[in-house]
């Protein structure tokens, strides 16, 4: 099997050479479509990992939904961006610092990690054989029950995101015209017409 | 050669630690930080569906996706305050956000 390790290696270097670009790249617009890049081949690792569900999810909720509402922001905002890069430079040696410390932290940690066989048998919700029941299968099962709680604050985080978001950016201008049916329903004879006893040989 | 869960890992790792390069890297760019932000989220979820995999048990992806969820309203509050901000100041430098304290 040359395929698997081939694939990994071609979505992991595919995945951080677009994280990279993301945070180093002049123009934001760029930043957002190599975001999408990323996401993208971190789906192809899901799916490598054989959780084929959330592969799909990440393609249909990150790339067709969060990075377009990137890219919406990004192109509404009409803002100098080469003036937010000022500064870029002079924060580069300690993020550097910090980035490579984290790094050879978290690989001495993680990298070399070994599981024991039996803490595979000791799974609380095994997956079931793929030939049995997809991943959407499993997981439904799981989701719906087990952890319906889970999925209904889920739910909730949405909501108060969404009311969030709304009230946020709803802004009601002045000076707008609008249509009031039942005050025009509402005009009478009285209301509507002004008689003017106007003088004679002068104007109104 | 086989793929471990240590390969997988040191994947998440890399990308964990752009993450948090770029939040140091364009400590100005509002937008940049929310896009390192969703860097992050991404390893934690390469992080859990990996541990998953590997250790044949569904939770993990449940986790990813209740993740994934938290992730996305993170983004859409996120660039809701900087559209306000925005439209207040009519810049969206970090520099200036603190003339909100109280």
């Amino acid at each position: 099997m040359i395929l698997q390790p081939l694939f990994f290696y071609l979505f992991s270097f595919v995945t951080i050479a677009a994280a990279l670009m993301v945070i180093s790249s002049r123009n934001p617009v760029h930043s957002v479509l190599f975001l999408i890049l990323a996401f993208f081949n971190s789906a192809g690792l899901f799916v490598l990992l054989g959780a084929e569900f959330l592969a799909m999810i990440l393609v249909v909720v990150y790339v067709g939904a969060v990075a377009v509402l990137f890219l919406f922001v990004v192109m509404m905002l009409d803002v100098d961006f080469t003036e937010l890069r000022q500064g870029f430079l002079q924060y580069l040696p300690i993020g550097g610092l910090v980035g490579i410390i984290l790094l050879a932290e978290l690989i001495a940690v993680l990298g070399g990690t070994l599981l024991s066989p039996d803490l595979v048998a000791e799974a609380v919700s095994p997956i079931p054989p793929v030939a049995e029941m997809s991943n959407i299968e499993a997981i439904g099962g799981l989701l719906y029950t087990k952890y319906v709680y889970y999925f209904q604050a889920a739910g909730m985080v949405l909501l108060v995101a969404m009311i969030g978001a709304i009230v946020l950016t709803l802004r009601h201008k002045e000076g707008v015209k609008r249509q009031d049916i039942s005050a025009q329903v509402a005009r009478s004879p009285e209301t509507a017409i002004e008689v003017v006893k106007v003088e004679s040989g002068k104007g109104l | 050669m086989t793929i471990g869960l240590g390969h997988y890992l040191t994947v998440a790792a890399i990308l964990f630690t752009i993450g948090v390069f770029g939040i140091f890297l364009n400590r100005k760019n509002v937008i940049v930080i929310l896009m390192s932000i969703e860097l992050i989220l991404l390893a934690v979820n390469i992080n859990l569906v990996a541990f998953s995999a590997f250790l044949s048990d569904l939770v993990g992806q449940i986790f990813a996706m209740l993740v994934l969820t938290v992730a996305a309203a993170e983004a859409a509050i996120g660039l809701a305050i900087l559209v306000a901000y925005n439209r207040n100041r009519g810049s969206i430098a970090v520099e200036d956000i603190n003339m909100m304290k109280g």
